[in-house]
């Protein structure tokens, strides 16, 4: 099992759950690398749902994409990257209807980006499922330049855009898709602790 | 009511002062000789003669150097103001809010002259004169909101009322205490606040939401927050933290007195009629530890708040390195008298130090 | 002087003024329903407001005032005159009727401030309006407001015969392609279902009219797929009769028995004690009053109140629900 039990935190670090069923005209199902597992796993309780079932998937050098193809979803695609499927992503959000229930299972980085598309449709966050699998690296955006730094596993980091010594903070926001990096050495430059491993 | 504008700066020479109104009517936010969150509203109706509380936005004597410092934040980050798609309506709302407010209480200042939707709207000090159509945004320079914050001092905070809560979902933020709106727009009332800390434990958060949320049209109300800054730096964003974090370490026993600042929020919060949406303006007061001294109860009590503040909120509030230092200036300022409850300063009352 | 409190540890929910109105008109619409407009008393404009706003109406019958929320259904852009429309119900506590039979042009009464516990949630592409008889009015503000910036909105209107059907013929000469109208006694039923069906992402849901109307369309839409945060709806639920109880007051030290035909509310304010309140309804939460002391039973028909808190009896909503047994002790 790939899950990962993240430590309480503060209330603006999102909290995943177990994709369940539920009732709709259409279902959404977007996984990457493990989460294809939870999938998976709610087909195996819910076969039926698969004739009206959309499935993205982006394999990231696993290898569910047969498995899930088994599944006989309506709709099957597998994309090279969530960047190559993004495009494919917004069109079937903006195309969809009501009655449409999405599930997210994977990484904090791709479950993030493909809620705030949904968001940006316009479909309230608080209903789409989302359930971690896999890495727990983040998507981390550096307060200063607005770079975002991907697959971040250290704590502090180098932003990848300006290259500043950063925080990680367990501050979200859904709307960025990102947690938040601050400097860590703005009041004795230099000073940078040396990195520990996230949740180590 | 003259008011004389200062010529002065929030940053590089900080020629900020304050003439001896500004001190005598500063917010000092403490009314004990400790401190510990609360919910601390009250009416925002008045308050005694030219006090901040007095007029629905107060308009002082640094209103026309924190326009300057305003716009030259946003010429190097206009990601400090932005509004959601949907925050239009409560953008008109808030321009309307203070233009009628300010052209009310400001009369020699300010003036708003409305013929049916055809607005004409003075700003004297600022030297701003504009017509356009209320409504229609292809008659300003700007968005409303952003247009009416040019003009006005604090920060702005433009909150969406949906499902039972608050969505922080437009908002000007040029003067904030370490706290990025690009980051947190979108987030509501319990997620912007993630980050302090103890609060939620105590549920405060849940008792201020349903207050804020049963806040009607015409009965605003208002509270005090208050932190510390180095120097009257009033850009202290989480965007600019790496340039000026530095200067925490820039003080010494010599120049604590007049680098060392107070800073208090006036937070206000206002219904606005046709988004419902609610707006919770912050406005930043600052005075230095030397002139805070200068008034003897105030001088023995913030002694007396600072080293006995919990070490959480020393540290969230980003002064914990620099208190001992602060310690050994303020106590030269207690004399270890009482002191009376409340915030004003009382100074025909109040002895003066005994040391 | 006049100094901010500065620790208060119990905020008080601010009242806002009060408008003193006339009414300047009473227009029968059939025969059930009336709408009754006023003007501000000594003349000046009306606070603008948000579409689905209602206000809370201050009536003297004799030496009892009445106090009932109604939803405002005039223009929020007409700062002169606030209209309400109200449906007779012969059964009820005699509010309607009150308004219906005695009231006259040239009353005079007192309006709160406006209150919104059903706005739009702007953020929608499309606005889908389901309303059942008198639950039209809300939607008739929220249908002005959204026509002054051009906005998208549907309405499938259920009356239960044509006599019956108020504001019919302006929705739908004015928008014929937007209104959509179902009579009871042709049995046409608004098929839920396939208007849910298709409609596009970002659409939000509005009902309101009768409780079984609510029910309906919120299970229908939960059971197609629609989220929680898409589906809106305003009931106001009107304080029921019921056995006199008995009710101390512990910080006012007073007590007082709620009558059969009042709620516990109106007891509490009989005393001259005034807990806030913006709708009356069991819907805004602001009433809530803790329990100190209770040996009996809640009869609890609020919408606020979480079910934990229904069945441990640490919490009761003054303004429509009740309490039957022998000790009842509120922190009030």
């Amino acid at each position: 099992m790939s899950a990962f039990k993240f430590p309480e935190s503060i209330l603006s670090r999102p909290v995943y759950g177990i994709l369940e069923p539920r009732p709709g005209k259409s279902h959404l199902m977007i996984s990457d690398a493990e989460g294809a597992e939870a999938i998976l796993g709610l087909a195996v309780r819910t076969p039926h749902l698969m004739a009206n079932t959309h499935i993205i998937f982006i394999p990231n050098g696993t290898k569910f994409g047969t498995k899930l193809q088994a599944l006989n979803p309506a709709q099957y695609y597998e994309g090279p990257s969530y960047a190559a499927a993004l495009s494919r992503i917004q069109r079937v959000l903006s195309d969809a209807a009501m009655g449409l229930q999405i599930y997210l299972a994977g990484t904090e980085g791709m479950m993030g980006q493909a809620q705030n598309e949904a968001m940006q449709a316009g479909y309230d966050y608080t209903a789409i499922q989302t359930e971690h699998r896999g890495s727990v690296a983040r998507r981390m955006q550096c307060v200063h330049c607005k770079g975002i730094t991907e697959d971040v596993i250290i704590d502090p980091f180098k932003c990848s855009h300006c290259g500043l010594n950063l925080f990680v903070r367990d501050h979200y926001s859904r709307r960025i898709a990102a947690f938040q990096g601050v400097c860590i050495d703005a009041e004795n430059p230099g000073n940078v602790p040396p990195s520990t491993e996230l949740y180590s | 009511m003259t008011i004389q504008f200062n010529d002065e700066t929030f940053r590089d020479d900080y020629s900020f002062s304050n003439s001896q109104r500004a001190k005598d009517r500063f917010p000092f936010p403490f009314h004990e000789d400790s401190y510990m969150y609360s919910i601390n509203m009250e009416q925002h109706q008045g308050g005694p003669a030219d006090s901040i509380y007095e007029k629905r936005f107060d308009v002082d004597e640094h209103y026309l150097a924190e326009m300057r410092d305003r716009a030259l934040v946003l010429a190097d980050d206009p990601l400090r103001c932005q509004s959601l798609p949907h925050m239009t309506l409560a953008g008109w709302d808030l321009l309307e809010l203070i233009m009628v407010s300010k052209s009310e209480d400001y009369p020699e200042l300010f003036e708003l002259h409305r013929n049916g939707s055809k607005w004409h709207w003075i700003n004297k000090p600022m030297g701003i004169e504009d017509h356009f159509v209320f409504m229609d945004e292809t008659t300003l320079p700007y968005g409303p909101m952003e247009y009416i914050t040019r003009q006005t001092q604090g920060d702005f905070c433009v909150l969406d009322q949906r499902e039972d809560n608050l969505w922080m979902d437009a908002g000007m933020v040029t003067t904030q205490a370490d706290w990025s709106l690009d980051f947190d727009i979108g987030m509501n009332f319990f997620e912007w606040h993630a980050p302090v800390p103890l609060a939620h434990e105590k549920g405060i958060f849940k008792r201020a939401l349903k207050f804020l949320l049963s806040i009607q049209q015409g009965a605003p109300a208002r509270r005090l927050n208050w932190t510390m800054t180095v120097n009257p730096l009033l850009d202290t964003s989480p965007e600019n933290y790496h340039k000026w974090g530095v200067q925490k370490n820039t003080l010494t026993p010599e120049n604590l007195g007049s680098k060392q600042h107070l800073r208090v929020e006036l937070q206000t919060f206002f219904r606005l009629p046709r988004s419902n949406g609610l707006v919770f303006p912050i406005r930043c007061y600052l005075m230095s530890f030397q002139d805070i001294m200068a008034k003897p109860k105030w001088g023995r009590r913030l002694h007396r708040v600072v080293r006995d503040l919990p070490e959480e909120l020393a540290t969230y509030k980003g002064f914990i390195d620099n208190r001992p230092m602060m310690l050994d200036f303020l106590a030269q300022y207690d004399d270890g008298l009482p002191t009376s409850f409340g915030v004003w300063a009382d100074e025909h009352s109040e002895p003066s130090l005994q040391k | 002087m006049n100094a901010p409190a500065p620790n208060s540890t119990a905020p008080k929910v601010v009242g806002a003024e009060k408008i003193k109105v006339v009414v300047s008109a009473i227009v029968p619409l059939n025969n059930l329903v009336t709408r009754f407009e006023f003007k501000r008393a000594g003349g000046g404009q009306f606070p603008t407001f948000s579409g689905g706003a209602h206000t809370v109406v201050e009536m003297q019958d004799g030496d009892f005032k009445r106090i009932n929320p109604y939803s405002l259904m005039s223009d929020p852009a007409d700062r002169d005159t606030y209209a309400i429309s109200v449906r007779r119900d012969d059964q009820g506590r005699g509010g309607s009727l009150f308004l219906h039979q005695r009231v006259q042009v040239g009353a005079t009464m007192t309006l709160s401030s406006p209150v919104n516990l059903f706005s739009l949630d702007l953020r929608a592409r499309k606005h889908l309006f389901v309303a059942g008889g008198i639950g039209i009015t809300p939607f008739m503000s929220q249908i002005k407001q959204l026509d002054a910036v051009h906005g998208n909105w549907e309405l499938h209107y259920s009356c239960r015969n044509p006599e019956l059907g108020s504001y019919v013929d302006e929705l739908t000469s004015k928008h014929a392609h937007s209104v959509n109208v179902y009579y009871d006694d042709k049995k046409q039923l608004i098929d839920l279902e396939n208007l849910l069906d298709g409609q596009p992402i970002g659409t939000h849901l509005y009902v309101c009219g009768p409780k079984g109307m609510i029910d309906w369309v919120r299970t229908t839409a939960a059971a197609v797929g629609w989220p929680d945060a898409h589906v809106h709806h305003e009931e106001f639920l009107a304080p029921q009769p019921g056995k006199p109880f008995a009710v101390r007051l512990a910080k006012s030290g007073l007590s007082v028995e709620v009558g059969e035909h009042e709620s516990l509310l109106e007891a509490i304010e009989r005393l001259g004690v005034e807990p806030p309140y913006l709708c009356r309804g069991g819907a805004c939460g602001q009433c809530e009053t803790d329990v100190l002391e209770s040996e009996g039973t809640f009869i609890h028909r609020d919408h606020w109140l979480e079910d934990d808190e229904k069945s441990s009896g640490v919490k009761i909503m003054p303004c429509v629900s009740r309490f039957e047994g022998k000790t009842l002790v509120l922190d009030r």
